[in-house]
This record gives C-alpha cells, sequence and structure tokens, in this order.
C-alpha cells in the first residue's frame, strides 16, 4: 500500500504539471503595457514554486517508498542536522525566495497602483450595477456632469443619473454599454458602484478592480493590442453575477474618434 | 501518585457518574460525550455539504440538466429539477458555510479536541462542564438555525460564506434569499461564535489548569498543544466575527448602516440607509476569516504529527520547533488577513504591508513540512489507515501552500484573485487537508471512542480514492483559475470560458467518484462502531495518556477515579533494547533513550 502511494504520488506530480509546461488551458494573452511585468513575475513564481512542488512530492514518496514495512530490528537514523537543519533550510531557501519573490511583485505592482495616470489619459467613467457595466465618456467639453441618484432610472436609459436639461457639463456627455479606447493611449478608468459590489476584470488587460459602494476608485492601464475583449464581474453581485459582462474594444486612433462620434450621435 | 491525586481533584471540578438518559447522552456534561456530539452534528454537516457540492457540480457541468427528485425539494429553486442561477449561488453558500464552520472548526478543534484534551492532560473533565454543554448546545442551535433557513419563503442567503456587504446588508431588494435568509446565516454564525468561545475557555483552563502531576507544558503531545493554540486564536477571532454579525443583523432589523453608504440605488430606488462602510465589513471578516483557515488547520497538523509519532516509532525531529511554528502561524495569521482583500480598494499600499507577512508565514509553514520529512527519513513507518491519511495530509498541505506563493503576491493576485485558481488553493491547503486530518484522528482514535477498531482493508480503499480524488478534482480548479476563470459563476457564459467546460466536466466526475468514496468511510463508521473488532487495549502502541484509561472508551472519569502520573514526554518511541520500543507517558520505567543512528 505504501509503495502505491509513493507511485500515486509521482503520477499526480508529473500529471500536475504537464498541463502546466505545456500551457493546456493558457491564461489570456497579455494585451497591456503593464501586463509583462505580471507576467514575468508569475512565470518566476511558477518556476520556483514548481520546483518546490516537484522536489517536495518526490521526496516525500522516495520516503515513503523507503521507510514503510522496515523491520524493528532495522536501525533507526536521524535526518543529518535534524530539526536545525530544517529551520536554516526553511528560513534560507524559502524565507530568500519569499523575500524576493515579495520585493519584485512589489515593483509590477508599484506599476499599476503607485503611478499616476498620465495627464492627457483617455478619461472613461465606468458604472457597475446588478447586472451590468455603463460607460460614460465626458465629451468634448472634457468634464463629467454631476450624478443624481435619484435621477437613475433604467426605463428612460439615464443609467447614470444625468440633469441633462440642467447641468451644462452634462449635456455632451456619452454613455455607452461597450467599451471602446483607444490602442497605446493610457486610459484613466474612474470606477462607481451604483448598489452592491462588483468588480472590473479583463484577464487579457491584467487588471482586476473591484468597485465599492460609497468609494470612488480608478485604475489606469493602456492597452497594446487593438481587438475585441469580455469585461466580466468577479465580485459576487447576486443571481446574475454570472451573467454580468461587457465588451472592450481597442481600437485604432482613428476607429476609436469615430466610434465616439457614433456613440454621441446616438445619445 | 496519593498526593497528585489530591491535588489534581481540588482543581477539578468533577460532577458524578451520570444516570439519567438525558443526562448521560443528551444534556451531557461529559466532555467525551460532548466530543461525539460534534462529531456527530460535523457528520451530519459534511455529509449534506458534500451532498450540496454533487448539486453545484453536475449544474456546472451541465448547466441545463435536470436533476432527479431536486424539484421535491425546491419547487422554486429547481423547477423542472434544473437549478436556478439563485438557488445554485445558495446552494454554494450553504457548501462553504457548513463545510468551515460546521465541519472544519467543529471536527478536528471541538470533537477531538473535547474527547481527548481532557484525557491527554490526565483530567477528569474540563473545568466547566456546564459551559462545554451549553458550548455545543448552543453551536447545534446555530446548525439547526442555518438548516431552517432552507425552509424558509425564498431560501437561504445566496451572499456567500464571505457574506460581502452591502449586498448582504440590504435586505430582499437585492435579490432571493437576502432577506431572511441572511439573518438567519448572522444569527447561526453568531452562535456559533458563542459556542467556540465558551469551548476555547475550557480548553485553555484545561491545558493551563488542570494537568496532572508531572505534566508539564513540554510534556504534553501534538495535539494538546495544536487545540492550545487553536483555542487561543479561536477566543480573538470568534470575538470579532461575533459583533460582526450582530450589527449586521442591525442593519437588517434595526434600520441600522454599519456597512451601507449612503445613495445606492436599487430597482430604481434610493435605499434608506446612509453613512456605512462596506469595506469595514471585509475587515471585520477577514480579521476573523483568515485566523479561521489556521484554526481549521493546526489541528490537523497537530493530529497529524501525533499518528505520525506512533507510526513512525521514533521522536519527531524537534517537539520544541514544531510548537513554536504552530505559534508561529498562529500569532502571523492575525498579520495577513488583508491579502484577501488586495483589490478591494483598500489603499494598495496596505495590499504590500499584508502581502510581506504572508509571503513569511511560509517559513514557520515549511518548517513544520521540513520536520515532518524529515522525521520520515529513516523511520519504521507503519502503514495503516490513521497513517496514510496524514501521509496524504502532508501531500495535500504541500501543495495548496505552494499556490499560496501566487496568492500572496498582490501584482500576480491581479490576474487570479476571485478565479478557481484561489477555489483550488484553499480547498487543497485548508479543506482537503483539514479533512484529511479529521480522517486520520478517525481511525487512530475510534478504537479508543467505541472500544471496537475500523476495518483497514477499507480505510485503505477509503484512503486512496480520496488522495487521488481530491487530485482530480482541485488541480484543475488551478488550470481553470490561470486561464482566468472566475468563480461563484454558475454558468460558463462568456466566450473564454468556452474552452474550460470540458474540464468543468472532468472535475464534476472526479466529484461524484470522490464523494461516493465517502460513502465507503460512512459504512466503516457505521458497521464498525456495533460490529467491528474488539480493540486491544492500545492498538497502535502509542504513549500518550489516552492508551492509559482503564478502558475503552474511558470511564465517565476517564482515568476510574485515579490520577495518572506522567514520567515521560510524549514521544518515548524507538526505545534501545526494549522488546515494546515505546514508553508510556505514565510508566515509571527509566526511559533508555531513542535507538537512533
Amino acid at each position: 500500500m505504501a509503495k502505491l502511494l509513493a507511485v500515486f504520488i509521482i503520477l499526480i506530480t508529473i500529471a500536475s504539471a504537464i498541463p502546466i509546461i505545456m500551457h493546456t488551458w493558457p491564461t489570456p494573452p497579455d494585451i497591456s503595457k503593464h501586463g509583462y511585468m505580471i507576467d514575468e513575475q508569475m512565470s518566476e513564481t511558477m518556476l520556483e514554486a514548481g520546483i518546490c512542488f516537484i522536489a517536495s512530492q518526490i521526496i516525500l514518496a522516495i520516503f515513503i517508498w523507503i521507510y514503510s514495512g522496515r523491520k524493528a530490528t532495522d536501525p533507526l537514523k536521524t535526518f543529518p542536522g535534524g530539526a536545525k537543519a530544517m529551520v536554516w533550510a526553511a528560513f534560507l531557501i524559502v524565507g530568500t525566495e519569499v523575500l524576493a519573490l515579495g520585493a519584485f511583485g512589489a515593483k509590477a505592482w508599484g506599476a499599476v497602483y503607485f503611478t499616476p495616470p498620465a495627464p492627457d489619459a483617455v478619461q472613461i467613467q465606468v458604472q457597475a450595477g446588478q447586472f451590468a457595466f455603463y460607460f460614460r465618456y465626458p465629451g468634448p467639453d472634457g468634464k463629467f456632469g454631476p450624478i443624481h441618484p435619484e435621477m437613475i432610472n433604467e426605463a428612460t436609459e439615464n443609467f447614470f443619473g444625468l440633469d441633462q436639461t440642467n447641468d451644462q457639463a452634462s449635456k455632451d456627455d456619452i454613455v455607452t454599454a461597450e467599451m471602446g479606447i483607444p490602442v497605446d493611449r493610457e486610459v484613466h478608468l474612474l470606477m462607481r458602484s451604483k448598489d452592491v459590489g462588483h468588480s472590473f476584470y479583463v484577464p487579457g488587460l491584467r487588471i482586476q478592480q473591484d468597485f465599492v459602494p460609497g468609494l470612488d476608485l480608478s485604475v489606469h492601464f493602456t492597452a497594446t493590442k487593438i481587438g475585441r475583449y469580455e469585461i466580466v464581474c468577479t465580485q459576487l453581485c447576486g443571481l446574475g453575477h454570472y451573467n454580468m459582462k461587457a465588451y472592450l474594444t481597442v481600437m485604432s486612433q482613428p476607429d476609436y474618434d469615430d466610434w465616439l462620434k457614433k456613440e454621441a450621435a446616438l445619445q | 501518585m496519593h498526593d497528585a491525586a489530591h491535588e489534581a481533584h481540588s482543581h477539578a471540578a468533577v460532577h458524578g457518574e451520570p444516570t439519567s438518559f438525558i443526562r448521560k447522552y443528551i444534556f451531557s456534561l461529559d466532555h467525551k460525550v460532548i466530543g461525539k456530539q460534534y462529531y456527530g452534528m460535523a457528520l451530519i454537516a459534511a455529509y449534506i455539504g458534500m451532498g450540496l457540492s454533487w448539486l453545484m457540480r453536475l449544474h456546472l457541468g451541465w448547466t441545463n440538466m435536470a436533476i432527479p427528485g431536486l424539484e421535491t425539494l425546491s419547487k422554486t429553486g429547481a423547477p423542472g429539477g434544473v437549478i436556478t442561477p439563485e438557488y445554485y449561488l445558495q446552494l454554494m453558500t450553504m457548501h462553504a458555510t457548513l463545510m468551515v464552520f460546521f465541519v472544519l472548526t467543529t471536527a478536528p478543534f471541538a470533537a477531538f479536541g473535547n474527547y481527548f484534551l481532557p484525557i491527554q492532560v490526565g483530567a477528569e473533565d474540563m473545568p466547566f462542564p456546564h459551559f462545554n454543554m451549553m458550548s455545543f448546545w448552543v453551536t447545534f442551535s446555530g446548525f439547526l438555525v442555518l438548516m431552517s433557513s432552507f425552509f424558509v419563503s425564498d431560501g437561504p442567503t445566496l451572499g456567500g460564506w464571505t457574506m460581502y456587504a452591502p449586498l448582504s446588508a440590504l435586505g430582499a431588494v437585492t435579490g432571493p434569499g437576502q432577506g431572511w435568509g441572511v439573518v438567519l446565516w448572522a444569527i447561526a454564525i453568531g452562535l456559533f461564535c458563542v459556542g467556540q468561545l465558551f469551548g476555547s475557555l475550557n480548553f485553555i483552563t484545561t491545558t493551563l489548569d488542570m494537568r496532572t502531576k508531572g505534566m508539564s507544558m513540554w510534556r504534553l503531545p501534538y495535539t494538546t498543544w495544536a487545540w492550545f493554540i487553536t483555542s487561543i486564536m479561536g477566543l480573538t477571532a470568534f470575538a470579532v466575527l461575533m459583533p460582526a454579525c450582530i450589527l449586521l443583523i442591525l442593519d437588517h432589523v434595526a434600520g441600522t448602516s454599519f456597512f451601507v453608504p449612503s445613495n445606492l440605488v436599487i430597482n430604481g430606488q434610493i435605499q434608506p440607509h446612509a453613512g456605512g462602510s462596506t469595506l469595514l465589513w471585509q475587515h471585520l471578516f477577514w480579521f476573523f476569516g483568515h485566523p479561521e483557515v489556521y484554526i481549521a488547520i493546526i489541528p490537523g497538523m497537530g493530529i497529524v504529527s501525533h499518528v505520525l509519532t506512533a507510526n513512525l516509532r521514533k521522536p519527531l525531529l524537534s517537539h520544541r520547533v514544531l510548537v513554536y511554528s504552530m505559534g508561529a502561524l498562529a500569532v502571523l495569521s492575525y498579520m495577513v488577513y488583508g491579502h484577501h482583500m488586495f483589490v478591494s480598494g483598500m489603499n494598495p499600499i496596505s495590499s504590500l504591508v499584508f502581502s510581506f507577512p504572508t509571503l513569511i508565514i511560509t517559513i514557520p509553514s515549511t518548517i513544520v513540512v521540513l520536520i515532518w520529512m524529515g522525521s520520515l527519513y529513516g523511520s519504521r513507518l507503519r502503514i495503516n489507515s490513521a497513517s496514510l491519511f496524514a501521509l496524504g495530509f502532508i501531500s495535500m498541505f504541500i501543495t495548496g501552500g505552494i499556490s499560496g506563493f501566487f496568492l500572496a503576491q498582490p501584482s500576480i493576485d491581479i490576474l487570479v484573485h476571485a478565479t478557481y485558481f484561489v477555489v483550488g488553493h484553499f480547498h487543497l491547503v485548508m479543506a482537503v487537508a483539514a479533512m484529511f486530518g479529521i480522517f486520520a484522528g478517525t481511525y487512530f482514535w475510534f478504537p479508543k471512542m467505541f472500544g471496537r477498531m475500523m476495518n483497514e482493508s477499507l480505510g485503505k480503499a477509503h484512503f486512496i480514492i480520496s488522495f487521488v480524488g481530491a487530485y482530480c478534482i482541485f488541480m484543475p480548479f488551478h488550470y481553470l483559475g490561470l486561464a482566468g476563470n472566475v468563480r461563484r459563476y454558475q454558468a460558463m457564459v462568456d466566450d473564454y470560458l468556452q474552452p474550460l467546460i470540458p474540464l468543468h466536466r472532468f472535475i464534476t466526475i472526479a466529484a461524484l467518484v470522490t464523494g461516493a468514496g465517502q460513502l465507503i468511510f460512512l459504512y466503516n463508521l457505521v458497521y464498525s462502531r456495533f460490529w467491528g473488532k474488539p480493540a486491544p487495549e492500545n492498538p497502535w502502541e502509542a504513549t500518550t495518556l489516552e492508551w492509559s484509561t482503564p478502558s475503552s472508551p474511558p470511564p465517565f472519569n476517564n482515568f476510574g477515579g485515579t490520577f495518572p502520573v506522567v514520567y515521560h514526554d510524549p514521544e518515548q518511541y524507538g526505545m534501545q533494547g526494549k522488546a515494546g520500543d515505546y514508553i508510556m507517558q505514565a510508566s515509571p520505567e527509566p526511559s533508555p533513550g531513542p535507538d537512533e543512528a
């Protein structure tokens, strides 16, 4: 039985590693300027974690194989160095590894969260609500009009609660159900929730950020590949959570300008 | 000996032998009966939780599948047997709540701890037997309240076991189960917290104050240390969750707004709340929630160390280093909770601050694993169902622990947060590992608890199915997560998730088979309880005091009215020149020292 377990451990270890090595179920390809740092961090961690995983499982299997079924007369042995060796090994190997990962990871994190958005970044507001995202562009005046929660009305498609009759800044605001952005230009995404917690997740964009009711949050990023991608919600928000999504279209600058004009005409 | 007995007596809260049926089996003051009651409740909760996971997995594999008979259980939740989106979330929430609280916390800590902690320290009972009885009945009331939410009009809450506000705090307007379902959930968990506080007080006092003569702290077995450390954590962690639950209930029934900010609009209506903070719930919840992970796993670590020592036939590399490491895990567990909130909108500097202790907690975890692995080296490993599950625990804990490397880093968390990667991680490191600890404990202590042996062949079959099955279920979760598969989705409707559906089906089949394997355990448990072979006095040739009681199960006062005197630490295995190769803790014969090269 012990030998069977040892064999199973080794088989499971190999079988577990294969899909990772073969990229059988790959991570959606990176389409962002900062994503390479996260991907490098991921590869580095995968390598180190993979070695730890494979090595420790194989050693466990070998020890189970060798030391099971030994007779009462077989001599007991102590691992060379005893507990002290184990403590040193944990501090030196794992300690160094985690600190290095932590330090490099902090750099990648900082690239997303500690750099301010460029002053000429495209400003887009996204509002999450059960169970849809809506996007708002400030229009030619570059200003978002104020939100009046009491005026939010899905029937009249006033998703953001804008008073376009009285608020000057709201008059040219463009509200869309899809998110269009220009390629290779930084986007500053201003996030608000209408009702409960939601999240903005585009795996390829390497961006995930919760919407927190009552808090104005923002993220900024630059998409580098033209295409159509899915924005999904990752924060449980109710029965329609699984179906809460929108599309992100990354376009060339001229296409983006045209798209925005068309959307403005539809308002 | 007489003095020792007298001294211990003066501390013990001795109660007489129960005579009535009610005092013996229902409102019992005997820690052993209370331990069995906890175990029984955990067993029921575990099988209900597993049944719910089967339903969830069937739905995830084949979303439109009509599950025969399900409509009778819930007409609105599964019309025609097809699970609705909200019913899926309700099943998920109940699965997690039952498993985390009423199984993983209850069985290894409250059940085994109640039964064996007083015996392992050489006491007659816990110092506050009435509190102990109340701790079970309050917890059991919590269980009944939670289960009752299946029977209220729109069913249990769908908010997930984390019950994030404001989804959980706004009431029925946010969806089915969000009214009474949430209130019942919060009452149930609040009661659970009260039960754990009573239990923790008893555990701490028993360990500190009820040890028999010669039982110094460093002579305590690993399990006692683990329960002691866990009870200190329980006292602080549950003391935070309980007020959080009370505030949540008040938001529902008293019109308060602890967790709800102003100007939230649902169905075109501004909600009548203002001034609350949604992140406050997350901070309170995770201040409990992360230590809770260790509350579930540290008793398992104790059980694994205890079972391994007896089956390696030699001491572990270091008793003290292992105990210190468990203590370090407990302390650090309070400093890492923010890693659940990296992308929550919390200050991004806080994310880095929480990231480093999260990475550092790997060090004591690694030390524990290396002590186990290093102790395997040169041992005379005995293979039985208990030791197999202990070895399985090590494998699972390594695998689940290693995926923690990824999640500890905020930058990687951006990609895999709230995906199946997280679900795979915590199921392996916390759920499966803790379950393996429970199984190891059950196979090991069953002879003591019931005086009969469990069937070893069935135990081994149960182990192999569980071990291979758990990997087949939870390893692919990591692949799903890396591919961006978001958790808590009742169906995979997004384009990029379509290629992952076959993998979901594979997982479903693995879950059904592994679940069926658990029925072998149930059969073995019930059959052996009544018809198992009578257990010898010390079937595993172990040293600790539970094997020094005059009978199995022990009499109501554990040691037949006398108190054992302890002469040794619990690791007297592999003794030189001894036929039995071990010396009991309560044996006065001198120790020749281990026969180690």
